[in-house]
Parts: C-alpha cells; structure tokens; sequence
C-alpha cells in the first residue's frame, strides 16, 4: 500500500476525535440537562441532543460541492 | 508496529463483539422503537374509561375507599400494589394478584378513579402491540434467562462501540469529519454512515446500551435489597406472619406524609409482597423534580398499628437502578426528547445494517474491501 506517499497529510489523532469528543462531551451534558429540571432544562436538553442528529442529517442528505 | 498489531487486535474484538450481537440489538432496536410512545400507542389503540376531570384543587379520595372499590370488582384477588399513575393524575392504579405471593410481573392492573374511588377498568394488556413488544424487548418471551441474556448482549453492544472508537481513528486519517462520499459504491458509502453514525451516536448508544444493561438486573438488584435493607428495617418483625387483614392504607399514606412533607407517594406495597415486609405497608416517597421523582425513598409502616417503624433513603444499587431508568427510556424530557430518542435510535439502526453489511460484503469473494477503502483504511503498518 502506497498509501502515504499518494496522500502525504494524514491528520493526527487530535484532529481526528475533536469534534467527536466535543459532540460526546454535549451529550453527555444533554443527557443530564432534562433529568435537573423541566422547562428551560428540558429545551437545552432538546437543542444540545439534537445536534448529531442534524450533524448526521446534513452530512448524508445534503450534497456538498467538491473541492 | 506495534501500534498495528494493537489496531488489528482491536478490530477483531470490534468484528466479534459486533457479529455477536447485532442481531438481538436489531431486535432492542426495533422493538424499542414503540416502546418510546407506548403511551401514545395504547391511546390509539385501545379505548379506557376516563377519569372525571376536575379542578386542580379537588382533594383525593380516600384510599380506603379506592381499594374497597377494587375489593368489590376483583373479591378473589389480593391487593399487591397501590400506584399513583404518573401520566394521569387523575387516575390510580391498583396491582392485584391470585395470592400475595404471585409472580406481580403476572397482576392485573385495576384503574380507579383518583378523586371519585370509583372503579375504572382493569384491561387485559398481555394481547396488546405494545406488550408484546416490551416482552420481546426485555426478556423475549424467556423470563429472566433471557433479560440476563439480552443483558449481556447488550454489554457486547457497548464493547463494540468502545472499540468502534478505537478502529475510527485509522479509518479517518485521510478523511475529514462527515465525510460522505455519495459519488462512490456502496460499500464506501455505508462505511461513511456506518464511521459517521457510530462516532455521532457514541455516548448516546453507551448510556442507553448500558442502562439498559443495568435494567436487566432489576429482579435481581431488588432481591439484594429485600435481603440487605429491608431485612434490617424490619428485624424485629421477622418471625411475625403475614398481616392479612392491615390496618388504614389512607392512614398509613398520611403517617408517611407526614414523615416526609416535601414528597408525593409513588407507590405503596402492601405487607407480604416482593417491596415490603411481612407487616408492613411500605410507602415509596418521591420528590418533585426529574431526577428526585426517580429517586424513592421508602416508610414502612406497621400495618397492624399504623405507625411508622422506619424510612431510610434506597441503598446506591437501587438508587443506580431507579435512575437508569430514565436514562434508557428517554422519558424525562417531554415529547421532544422522546421524538430525538426515536431518531437516534433509526440512526442506532443504520449503523447495526451497515455494519452487518460491511462485515458480510467483507467475506464476499472477488471483492475487496480493503482495496475498495484504501484510502479510509489505514489498518496496514504506518509510517509517520
């Protein structure tokens, strides 16, 4: 495999799981908003889990222009 | 190298933990999918005498005469259960079984009016989509054996997510995040869903995976606690028999009240069954928020004097218990959470199939996997 030598930038592990351990971070959060309060706790709970859904959403539905 | 042979070793647990258990979790999956609106469901499919609506301050029935109007309909069956029916506050419910000490998962459940007492119904659940359906969910029809089961293939569940984690690392070191490359076959495609959905969903299928794993233990998590905590509160009575005729559930509720002012009753178990003692009538308190409505603290009441013997907070291990259910459910939230819930759980169900399909395309002779996702793959050495 010549991988490495066609695509010479491979990302570092940093780079890789950002955005993962931030979305997991907020969900752990969200999960625990709506089991403090309801009302105000309920809709951040609402928004924070939503998140991936829409992240997941917008990858697969929305085409995106090639670079 | 040795950092590959770490990675191959981690795939393989990632294979085999996933082939083990995908199909039972596409069973959890599919089968949880109503459970989330079983509410809902049971509205639309099935028709209940309503209770009366009243005004937010009309004061509660008696409850003596609530279980004297479940004595009249069902006088060949014991009261086991007296519960406070969360999603309607104007309606109780009462758990009634052949003797005392009957199986309670077999009880019928008796619907009485909360402020009139009067009888209600008392529905025959086990026909019913959605009984079916927590039957298949929780123990498949094979009682505890198959919740212990399921319970373990939901622990697989949760090793195949951790090293899920392990083995994205190498699979997007050329990739950026969300990367979905439609323009190219299928195989990469669904890996693409099966990277995205997976990484997206990890705390979400860790939390709901594992405590639907806890849930699994209840029976066993309440019997330690009949064993551990509640043979001590009640010592002194141990050798007495069972009190069959007991004194004012409506006075031993106040005695309760009393106790704890600042909590509602959840529930009451009458003397002799699995929640109380032989001469007790246990009265589980809970408080008013989210978490607090989980968390029931217990007053037992001597239910031949009608005073309270003792009330202590529940042990970590139920406390873990109580709260994970909640937490597996996703009924804490409101509608919208549950609706999120449903959501994650179709994404949980994209990520099982494309899974399986990875994993059979991957054995498929004369195709490639590897060669297919070289440019993903990165499971051959590495060199920086």
């Amino acid at each position: 495999m010549s991988g490495h030598t066609v695509f010479p930038r491979h990302r570092t592990l940093g780079r890789i799981f950002a955005i993962p351990a931030l979305i997991g971070v907020m969900s752990v959060v969200g999960l625990v908003t709506a089991l403090i309060g309801d009302g105000i706790w309920d809709g951040l709970s609402w928004l924070i889990l939503g998140t991936p859904v829409v992240i997941y959403a917008a990858c697969i539905f929305v085409p995106r222009r090639s670079r | 190298m040795a950092a590959g042979r770490s990675l191959r070793r981690w795939a393989w647990v990632h294979k085999w933990s996933s082939i083990v258990c995908t199909a039972f979790m596409l069973l959890l999956c599919v089968t949880g999918l109503p459970l989330i609106f079983h509410e809902q469901i049971d509205d639309i499919l099935h028709a209940q005498v309503a209770a009366v609506d009243v005004p937010p301050d009309t004061p509660p029935a008696n409850l003596d005469d609530v279980m004297a109007s479940v004595r009249a309909q069902k006088p060949d069956m014991v009261p086991h259960f007296l519960i406070w029916d969360r999603d309607d506050p104007n309606a109780l419910l009462v758990s009634v079984g052949k003797i005392i000490d009957a199986d309670p998962s077999k009880n019928t459940l008796v619907r009485v009016d909360a402020h009139t007492a009067k009888y209600l119904d008392a529905p025959d659940v086990t026909g019913r989509f959605t009984y079916i359906m927590l039957k298949l969910h929780t123990d498949m029809f094979a009682g505890l054996p198959g919740k212990l089961f399921l319970g373990l293939m939901g622990i697989l569940f949760c090793v195949a997510v951790i090293s899920g984690i392990v083995v994205y690392a190498p699979s997007m070191r050329k990739l950026d995040f969300g990367t979905y490359r439609r323009e190219r076959k299928r195989v990469v495609r669904w890996l693409d869903v099966h990277n995205l959905a997976g990484i997206l969903l990890v705390m979400w299928t860790l939390v709901v995976g594992f405590t639907g794993v806890i849930n699994t233990w209840a029976d066993l998590v309440i019997k330690y606690w009949q064993f551990d905590q509640l043979a001590l509160m009640t010592a002194q009575y141990k050798d007495r028999p069972i009190v069959m005729n007991p004194a004012s559930i409506n006075a031993a509720v106040k005695v309760a009240l009393k106790a704890e002012p600042d909590m509602k009753p959840s529930f009451v178990a009458f003397p002799g069954t699995i929640f109380s003692s032989k001469s007790h009538y246990a009265v589980f308190m809970r408080g008013d928020t989210p978490l607090t409505s989980r968390l029931l603290k217990p007053a037992l009441i001597d239910a031949q004097t009608g005073t309270m013997t003792d009330s202590r907070d529940m042990p970590w291990y139920v406390a873990t218990l109580l709260l994970s259910q909640p937490l597996h459910f996703g009924d804490y939230g409101g509608m919208p959470l549950k609706i999120i819930w449903a959501i994650l759980d179709v994404i949980t169900i994209a990520l099982l199939v494309t899974g399986l399909y990875l994993w059979l395309r991957r054995r498929k002779p004369g195709v490639s996997l590897e060669r297919s996702v070289a440019s993903a793959s990165a499971l051959e050495p590495q060199t920086p």
